[in-house]
C-alpha cells in the first residue's frame, strides 16, 4: 500500500516539473508604477530567438521574481546606492567629480540601452564599463576601476537604472557591423569539452531544464544583475564568462574583443525588450 | 559593500487598526568569527546581534541575530497602527555601536 502511495506521488511529481518548465508568463514587471516590457515582440524579423521575447525575469520563480518588484527589496540596490555616492566623489588629479561635468545622473537616461556603443576615438564599440574607465581617465585623470570592482558595478548599476523601461536599442550598422558579426560568429561557435555553443541553450533548448537551471532565451536587458548564487550584483562578462566556462572551456577575460562583440549580438536579440537593470536572478 | 547604514520602509500615513507592513534592510557584512583570512588568522566577528522596533516606545518587533544570518540583514513585520506615532528602529552592532532610524505614521 506504502509503495502504491509513494508512486502516485511521484508521477505527481513528475507532472508538476513538466508544467513548471514553462516560463511564467502570467505575470507583469511593474516598478514604482513604471511597466517595463519583459514580453515584446522581437524588433527584428530575422531575429533567430522568434517573434516573442521572453525576459529571464519570467523564467524565475515567485520568490525571486518578487524580489525585483520593489527597489527596497532587490538587493542590487545597495549597488546602486555606491554608484549615486560615487557620481557626486570628486577622484583623480582633476579633483572632479562624475557630476561636475556631466550634472544629474538622470542625464544618462537612456545610455544603458544603446550599449556598447561606438567610440570614435578609440575606433571601437565600449561597453558602459570601459566608457567609465575611459572618462576617468580622460576627464577625471583618475585609476581605472576593475571591471568586476564594488565601484564599477555600483557606477554601471546607478547609470542602468536610468535607462529602466526604456528599450535596447544597439547600433550594428556601420563600423559596429563588423563586431556585429564576430559577436554572431561567436554565438553559434561550439566551444569546450561539451562542445556548446551559446546557441544549443538558449535558442534551440531555451524554455528546457538543464538539470535545476531553467534555461532562458539569455538576454542582457537586466544587467548589471543580482544573483542569489553570486551574492552579489555582477556584469555581464561575468556572466557571460561562467556560461562559456560551463561548456568546460577557457572563458574570454573580462573587456576581452570577443565578449565586447557578444555583448552587441546578444543586445541585439534583446531589442524589443526594455531595460530592467539592476534585475534579480537564480 | 557600501557603508553600514539603516534604511526603513514604511507608509507615512495609514488609518486607525489598520495593518501596514514594515520593511528594514542595514548593509552590514555580518561578519561570522568561523572565517580565516588568507593568513589563517581568525576574522573577528561583528554581527548586528540584536535588532527592535517601538512604536511610541511600546514593543512590536524585536529579535537575536546570530552568526549564521547572511550579510545585510532584511526584516520586515507587520503591525496594527492604532494612532498616530513614531516608529523608532534600533540595529545592536557587536562592537556597540547602535544604528537607529525612526519613522513617522499618522492616521487620518
Amino acid at each position: 500500500m506504502n509503495r502504491y502511495a509513494l508512486g502516485v506521488g511521484a508521477a505527481a511529481m513528475v507532472v508538476g516539473a513538466a508544467a513548471l518548465a514553462d516560463p511564467n508568463t502570467d505575470v507583469a514587471l511593474e516598478i514604482d508604477g513604471v511597466a517595463i516590457k519583459t514580453i515584446a515582440a522581437s524588433a527584428h524579423a530575422d531575429n533567430p530567438i522568434g517573434d516573442t521575447l521572453i525576459s529571464g525575469w519570467h523564467y524565475r520563480n515567485d520568490e525571486t521574481r518578487a524580489l525585483q518588484l520593489d527597489d527596497f527589496d532587490n538587493p542590487a540596490f545597495l549597488a546602486v546606492e555606491l554608484g549615486r555616492e560615487l557620481w557626486e566623489a570628486a577622484d583623480g588629479a582633476s579633483g572632479k567629480s562624475c557630476a561636475d561635468c556631466h550634472g544629474g545622473i538622470d542625464g544618462f537616461a537612456g545610455l544603458r540601452a544603446n550599449m556598447p556603443k561606438w567610440s570614435e576615438a578609440a575606433g571601437r564599440p565600449l561597453t558602459l564599463e570601459q566608457w567609465i574607465n575611459w572618462s576617468r581617465k580622460e576627464h577625471q585623470g583618475a585609476e581605472p576601476w576593475k571591471w568586476e570592482s564594488e565601484q564599477m558595478l555600483g557606477m554601471t548599476a546607478a547609470i542602468a537604472v536610468e535607462s529602466r523601461g526604456m528599450p535596447m536599442d544597439v547600433q550594428t550598422d556601420g563600423p559596429m557591423a563588423e563586431w556585429f558579426e564576430k559577436g554572431r560568429d561567436l554565438y553559434y561557435t561550439r566551444t569546450g569539452q561539451l562542445d556548446f555553443a551559446c546557441a544549443s541553450c538558449h535558442e534551440a533548448n531555451s524554455g528546457m531544464m538543464l538539470r535545476a537551471d531553467h534555461l532562458s532565451q539569455g538576454h542582457l536587458n537586466g544587467f548589471p544583475t543580482y544573483r542569489l548564487k553570486w551574492q552579489g550584483i555582477g556584469s555581464i562578462h561575468r556572466r557571460l564568462k561562467g556560461c562559456v566556462q560551463d561548456t568546460r572551456a577557457e572563458p574570454y577575460a573580462v573587456g576581452s574583443d570577443e565578449l565586447v562583440a557578444l555583448e552587441l549580438y546578444v543586445s541585439w536579440r534583446g531589442e524589443g525588450l526594455d531595460i530592467e537593470a539592476p534585475a534579480v536572478r537564480q | 559593500m557600501a557603508s553600514i547604514k539603516p534604511r526603513v520602509k514604511a507608509p507615512k500615513t495609514a488609518s486607525a487598526g489598520e495593518v501596514v507592513s514594515i520593511k528594514t534592510l542595514i548593509s552590514h557584512p555580518m561578519e561570522s568569527g568561523q572565517r580565516k583570512d588568507k593568513d589563517g588568522a581568525t576574522i573577528p566577528r561583528q554581527i548586528i546581534n540584536k535588532f527592535t522596533a517601538t512604536f511610541n516606545g511600546a514593543m512590536v518587533f524585536a529579535c537575536d541575530l546570530e552568526p549564521s544570518v547572511s550579510a545585510n540583514p532584511y526584516f520586515e513585520f507587520q503591525m496594527t497602527v492604532p494612532e498616530t506615532g513614531v516608529l523608532a528602529f534600533e540595529w545592536v552592532d557587536d562592537d556597540g555601536s547602535i544604528y537607529t532610524d525612526e519613522k513617522t505614521i499618522t492616521v487620518a
